[in-house]
């Protein structure tokens, strides 16, 4: 096929996002133990009963064995090779022009200006670098309508009672092995809570970036939606280029009560690794969001272009009736990258509703697999599922696989899963050249085609730049 | 019952007692070591192993059965047959009782050309016909009760079609266990080939009636060479407290056919796992599958369809119908290899939950490593349509008649695919037996 090699000759995608922002920072020694735990937790001067969740979760994590049920490959992690914290070393910021401006320019390569966001783009900005909490833009304007927006250490201080309310209630310390290793060493990550009746009148977003060389990323997202109360939330992140591979292990909770509503939307842009699979992040993220009220509504919507493994199923809790979940996510993995993605739909209350949406792009050597569970709980009367989840092969030496397990418990309810794993078409691509659109053109309508049942859930800001990220990890992968 | 402490050393020390009674088997007996090594290696399964998530072998680990066959027949047992077993197929038929070869019950009518004769039988005549079957490199499948059968394996079915031979009726192969003394096991083996573009139909039928706990752990091999066509069904009747684990090997050659029903309807405990392995081009395989279940039975099945080779079809349907307490598994194995281009493969599950305490688990899963290829597969779980039931009860239809109207039509849905009409009759009966006991 001769359309197919000009793909391949292509240039080939570059990472662009891999720069390293010279800022002197402060960082922890490697290795984990409970000193390095007393060290993280003195240095954010946290309460006694923070540190002690903490140490609960690092004795509990001690007993735990690292899984490898999951259908990617990789070397082992050397836990005690890892920095566990990071910070650019700051003094206390009282306003944005007090951020160190190289920390600023780096914001600006990444896109996000925050003194221009602030003015136009009407975005509040939670933006994390390393580990720690950079700055935090429209705090006060949403302090006018109470809602608590900012970094999860301000929250520790400012807001302890809702902190230590909401911690750990829907991803438990002993979740698993890495929302336990979070648990232990988390350093910050954003706090959220939207007050009752109040519909966050702008998009809240936090943008991720690992920067020091050899640390792990273990930041930490807690939203509460109050009765009645709306938000959508985002969440952006890269890496800069480095041979090593970095683990990245987020704990992300979401807790709805009666009648609200979350949209959490995600585009995952760590740095993959290069052509030949050297390097990259481990994106090994626990993502879990309890609709405990009735009514309420949790979304999940992620674009996973980046990391070199993608290993996480933001899942939903239908603790209350009527609640609904869904997910929506499209994954690509091109070149070495794998990816091990779903979600889980825990069906408790009555009426409850979810639906999964998942499209798996993969070219070159990349591997991607869906793996879901839709559990029906006995009480779960009249629960509703939907599931589709579709892959798109570009290549003969990629793989495409699904793993959805569906258990049922409850007669009156109706599960529904479809699945499908098809190629571009060459007739398609004919179609498209012969109306003048260039090979690479017509794949990525192709593509964005394949995919517009997820982008249309996101944000519109967030829509395009998916687009645009996807077409430029897809530039030279069919063939 | 009697508690084993530890099962593997208790069918270790059954099998020392058994490699004396069979002397004679020089050939075989390297094979049934190696066997022995396998089993011992992959250890007694439990629900931590992702192929027995949902059904934990544990409580069969637990149980100490015996392996000393009850060898004579009384005339009650040849009533049963006569009662439980499809009557039109009486002229074509081996029958196993408590897992024994029965030589006064069977009959075949078949040309010398065509072997059909008992495993016991080949493994003394010619032991390298059957082990070149059994031998065949498995990459799908492997598990613990199948290598406990290699080491076991005596009784069961060897049937040798030569090439360019069509068998227009179908060869029954009778499996019933009676024996009531003790909880006992038994490890059917049937092997099966079929010669290029030869044609042929394979019924399996295990039925119970001994009231004991009792473990059927049965295991087929079955070839399909260049052009062959095979209708296989396997029908599961085992009684209501029986154990029965089933593997069947499938090996697929260039322009086979392959139909393979699987009823499931008996036992405490019913699992079947299917595999078949498309080694050439241009295969056909299709697999449809019905269980039923009530009480607190648990059926599972474990289906693999692996495509080695390019433009292979695959075709896929299993239903389920749950009533009572009883737990449903169904998991949907369909890789397509690098290879593979041009696999076009489909997979359906469709289940049917009758009461509020029955369980349903679906996994499909499909591995694919080729890009040209079509793939699908869909599972729903649900109860009766509610407009159906209102359309036919404004018809006059008492609810009642209606939901076993629609019940029925559900499991027709596979039953209507299976050619043989006798079984088909069979099976419509049973159906309609299961609907009004319900009651």
């Amino acid at each position: 096929m001769n359309s197919t090699n000009t793909f391949e000759n292509l240039a080939e995608s570059e990472y662009k996002w891999g720069f390293i922002t010279d800022i002197e920072s402060e960082t922890a020694p490697k290795g984990l133990n409970e000193e390095i735990i007393r060290f993280i937790s003195a240095k954010k001067k946290e309460p006694e009963w923070l540190l002690e969740f903490r140490l609960k979760a690092y004795r509990h994590w001690l007993t735990m064995v690292e899984p490898h049920w999951q259908n990617v490959h990789y070397p082992p992690i050397d836990y005690q090779d890892i920095i566990y914290y990071s910070a650019p070393k700051q003094k206390k910021i009282n306003s944005l022009d007090e951020v160190d401006p190289e920390l600023l320019r780096t914001y600006e390569k990444l896109g996000i200006p925050l003194e221009e966001q602030k003015q136009f783009a009407g975005v509040a900005v939670d933006a994390v670098f390393d580990s720690v909490s950079v700055a935090t833009t429209f705090k006060d304007k949403l302090n006018d309508l109470g809602i608590i927006f900012g970094s999860f250490s301000d929250a520790v201080k400012e807001h302890p009672e809702l902190v230590k309310k909401y911690l750990g209630s829907v991803v438990p310390a002993n979740d698993n092995y890495y929302a336990a290793l979070n648990s232990a060493v988390f350093t910050d990550g954003s706090f959220c809570y939207i007050p009752k009746g109040v519909r966050c009148p702008m998009e809240l977003s936090t943008y991720f970036r690992i920067n020091a060389a050899q640390t792990g990323q273990f930041e930490r997202t807690l939203i509460v939606a109050d009765e009645n109360s709306y938000v959508s939330y985002l969440e952006g992140c890269t890496a800069p280029m480095r041979d090593e591979n970095q683990l990245h292990a987020a704990v992300v909770e979401l807790y709805a009560h009666d009648n609200s509503q979350i949209k959490y939307s995600t585009v995952q842009n760590w740095y993959p690794g290069d052509k030949d699979g050297k390097g990259g992040i481990y994106n090994f993220v626990t993502k879990r969001g309890k609709c405990a009220g009735i009514n309420s509504k949790i979304s999940w919507t992620q674009v996973e272009t980046g990391s070199s493994i993608t290993w996480k199923y933001p899942s939903c809790i239908l603790q209350g009736d009527n609640s609904v979940g869904e997910f929506y996510s499209v994954a690509v993995t091109t070149n070495y990258q794998q990816a091990d993605t779903g979600t889980k739909m825990i069906h408790i209350g009555k009426n409850t509703k979810s639906t999964i949406v998942s499209k798996g792009i993969s070219g070159k050597f990349g591997q991607n697999s869906y793996r879901g569970q839709v559990l029906v709980q006995k009480g779960a009367t009249n629960a509703r599922n939907f599931s589709q989840c579709d892959s798109l092969l570009l290549g003969d030496k990629c793989g495409a696989h699904t793993f959805p397990y569906i258990e049922v418990k409850n007669r009156s309810s109706k599960v529904e899963h479809e699945a499908s794993t098809s190629k571009i078409g060459e007739d398609q691509i004919f179609y498209c050249k012969q109306r003048g659109l260039s090979t690479e053109d017509a794949v990525n309508l192709i593509v964005n085609g394949f995919c517009k049942e997820v982008f249309r859930e996101l944000p519109m800001e967030f829509a395009v730049e998916a687009q645009k990220l996807l077409g430029i990890s897809l530039e030279g992968s069919v063939g | 019952m009697p508690q084993a402490s530890d099962p593997i050393a208790n069918y270790l020390e059954h099998f020392s007692k058994f490699e004396k009674e069979i002397s004679g088997e020089s050939e075989i007996r390297k094979f049934r070591q190696d066997a022995v090594e396998e089993f011992k290696s992959f250890g007694f399964p439990t629900n931590k192993n992702e192929e027995w998530r949902f059904t934990n072998p544990s409580q069969i680990s637990k149980i100490h059965f015996n392996h000393q066959l009850q060898k004579q027949i009384s005339g009650e047992v040849k009533k049963q047959i006569d009662e439980l077993a499809i009557k039109k197929f009486a002229q074509n038929r081996l029958v196993f009782v408590n897992g024994i070869f029965s030589n006064e019950s069977s009959n075949t009518q078949f040309s010398p050309a065509i072997k059909i004769s008992p495993v016991s039988e080949t493994l003394h005549q010619s032991p390298e016909s059957v082990i070149e079957i059994v031998k065949r490199p498995m990459i799908e499948g492997r598990n613990f009760f199948t290598s406990l059968n290699t080491a076991f394996m005596r009784n069961g079915a060897f049937i040798s079609i030569p090439d360019n031979t069509t068998i227009t009726d179908p060869i029954y192969l009778i499996f019933i266990a009676s024996d009531d003394t003790t909880p006992f096991v038994m490890h059917p083996r049937n092997i099966i080939s079929l010669g290029r573009n030869s044609e042929a139909s394979i019924v399996e039928h295990y039925i119970g009636v001994s009231k004991n706990v009792y473990f059927t752990n049965v295991v087929s091999n079955i070839i399909l060479n260049q052009g062959a066509k095979l209708e296989h069904t396997k029908i599961q009747t085992e009684s209501v407290n029986a154990i029965h684990i089933g593997s069947t090997y499938f090996h697929q050659f260039e322009s086979s056919k392959l139909h393979q029903n699987t009823i499931m309807i008996g036992g405490a405990i019913g699992r079947n796992n299917l595999i078949s392995t498309l080694n050439s081009k241009n295969i056909e395989c299709t697999f449809n599958g019905l269980s039923l279940s009530e009480g607190e039975q648990l059926l599972d099945n474990h289906t693999t369809i692996d495509h080695v080779m390019p433009n292979c079809e695959s075709h896929e349907l299993y239903k389920a119908i749950l009533n009572g307490k009883s737990r449903g598994v169904f998991n949907g194995k369909i890789f397509v290899r690098k290879d593979a281009q041009k696999t076009d493969a489909k997979q359906t599950n469709r289940t049917l939950l009758l009461s509020d305490e029955a369980t349903m688990d679906t996994k499909p899963q499909l591995e694919i490593f080729a890009d040209d290829v079509k793939c699908t597969h869909g599972a729903t779980i649900g109860y009766l349509d509610a407009d159906a039931i209102f359309y036919l009860r404004s018809r006059g239809i008492s609810e009642n008649a209606a939901r076993d109207m629609l019940t029925h039509a559900f499991a027709n849905d596979i039953i209507g695919r299976i050619s043989a009409e006798p079984v088909r009759e069979y099976l419509n009966k049973i159906v309609h037996d299961k609907l009004n006991q319900r009651r």
